[in-house]
């Protein structure tokens, strides 16, 4: 009897122990951070963005079982995706990619999409401030 | 895989001898104490009999001033409910202290909503109540001082002795919670001069499902559970038998045992925590060093950059069971109040483990502890934004370094 299965799925539990995507990238495109709000969990994230679209991503994250987890599988949503299609990215896809968290666990996944959306701005900032 | 059990503040196995002597009335010996019967008769006989170890084992005057419930729960609301109402035409006030457990804070909570009021006296970093605040604290509507031996998360021993004497000298009764340290260290309610005492014997290798509760017999009371006349009246509801007979050998054996499993205990506490300091940087320590002011098994630190939960599961995975005040933890997406009241730094709370040791602990047992402990910090804050910027010695803003 062990304690991981009976509170989190596989597929959580993976993320969990063998988190995708972890550091930061180097001369990052846009860097995001978010955190402090609600329980304390905090995440960093750092993009590479080429051609309008997230080309690779790493995080950090202090957090529980479920942020780290979704930390790790937010970054494996997102790389690919045009940003356009990154504004639209919510916690709902987080969780629908691990098969479920234990329902106080839900708002570990937001962490994920703030640190995305915070990442994002950064980025927008950083266009302006080249294009001037 | 090694197991290792470092959880004992919340629970302990039920000791052989405890279990040998309950058998016989979880099953044939099935009378009702209250019975005019010989079944009826055996079952008070033990229950007596459980009554007078445990008056020993706290050094009380009489087997009469012991009250069995259900547990320390219970007992923390009939002392602090009971002793409120048994005394409300004296006055409206309890002093407290402000990290108090659950129960007790809980009960003096539902008093404030019935027209009382409640004086939370503060502790100082290692969660030490300092006795002149207690006297600072009481007013003349005063009708209870309540102040736990040693603090259920944090480990620290209260001056109850010294809170006891102000008590005496102005006739306030004294309720002390004894839940973390029954059968860990000694217990004398005439020395500490407590009105009212109690604990939970599952604490210290007796069953769960009961509880005890100590009311000097000037001390008055009313009771909370209305019904029968069980426990002379303080405390209604038929008697768990089997785990009152635990109870009494538990507390017989603690007495026993004592010194031997305090020594056990807080030698394997210090390797332990001198091997985790050693080998893992930025631990803090919560509650007093290992020592005289100290719970001898308890340690409870904080692993600065990483949160408790996930310490617990990967701890748990690798046979190690231990407890945290974290927040993701306890469910109430709050970390301990005690942690709060020690003015500790809330993602050090966050971080919060809690490891408890017992007499069935080893040198081996540590030495695991030593050896993979380290490793799942170390995995975890591989992880961390705030351990890589530490790693990098970028200055955090609130360090202002």
């Amino acid at each position: 009897m062990s304690l991981a299965p009976a509170l989190y799925n596989p597929t959580v539990l993976d993320h969990f122990l063998h988190p995708r995507n972890v550091g930061d990238l180097s001369r990052p495109d846009a860097l995001g951070h978010a955190g402090e709000s609600n329980c304390g969990d905090t995440m960093r994230l750092s993009l590479r963005i080429k051609d309008g679209r997230i080309i690779d991503a790493r995080f950090r994250t202090f957090g529980c079982g479920a942020a780290i987890a979704s930390s790790s599988v937010a970054t494996e949503l997102i790389k690919g995706r045009t940003l356009d299609q990154a504004r639209h990215f919510s916690n709902q896809e987080v969780v629908a990619a691990l098969g479920g968290l234990p329902p106080a666990k839900i708002q570990c996944s937001v962490l994920a999409a703030q640190a995305l959306q915070s990442a994002l701005e950064d980025y927008e900032k950083k266009q302006l401030a080249t294009s001037h | 895989m090694r197991h290792v059990y470092l959880d004992h503040q919340s629970a302990t196995p039920v000791l052989p001898e405890v279990f040998e002597a309950m058998k016989p009335f979880l099953s044939e010996a099935c009378g009702n104490p209250s019975s005019l019967h010989s079944h009826g008769l055996l079952a008070r006989d033990a229950i007596a009999t459980a009554r007078s170890q445990i008056a020993a084992f706290l050094n009380a005057d009489s087997p009469d001033e012991i009250i069995f419930t259900s547990d320390g729960t219970e007992s923390s609301n009939l002392a602090v409910k009971g002793a409120a109402w048994a005394n409300r035409r004296n006055g409206n006030h309890i002093v407290l202290s402000q990290i108090e457990h659950p129960a007790v804070i809980a009960s003096a909570e539902f008093l404030e909503s019935r027209g009382f009021a409640s004086t939370r006296v503060k502790v100082n970093a290692e969660g030490a109540v300092d006795p002149a605040d207690i006297l600072a604290a009481i007013t003349d509507k005063t009708i209870l001082i309540a102040v736990h031996h040693v603090n259920h998360e944090i480990g620290t021993i209260e001056p109850v002795r010294q809170i006891g004497a102000i008590a005496r000298e102005r006739g306030i009764p004294f309720y002390v919670d004894a839940d973390s340290s029954a059968g860990w260290l000694p217990l004398d309610v005439r020395d500490w001069g407590a009105s009212l005492l109690s604990f939970s014997p599952h604490r210290f290798y007796g069953p769960k499902g009961v509880g005890v509760l100590y009311q000097n017999r000037r001390t008055r009371l009313a009771p909370i559970l209305h019904g029968g006349a069980q426990e002379d009246g303080r405390r209604a509801g038929v008697e768990n038998v089997a785990a009152i007979v635990g109870a009494g050998v538990a507390a017989e054996i603690a007495r026993r045992d004592l010194a031997q499993r305090q020594a056990h205990c807080a030698r394997l506490q210090k390797r332990l925590w001198d091997g985790l300091r050693e080998k893992i940087p930025r631990l803090k320590l919560n509650g007093p060093e290992p020592g005289p002011n100290r719970h001898p098994s308890s340690l409870n630190f904080s692993t600065e950059f990483i949160e408790g939960e996930s310490q617990l599961l990967l701890c748990d995975m690798h046979g190690i069971a231990v407890a945290s005040g974290s927040a993701c933890v306890t469910k109430s997406r709050k970390s301990s109040h005690v942690l709060q009241a020690i003015g500790l730094d809330p993602a050090l709370a966050r971080g919060n483990v809690l490891m408890s040791l017992g007499q069935d602990n080893t040198d081996e047992d540590v030495d695991y502890v030593l050896d993979t402990f380290p490793k799942v910090v170390a995995q975890l804050r591989s992880l961390s934004p705030t351990w890589s910027e530490f790693e990098k010695g970028i200055p955090r803003p609130d360090q202002g370094t």
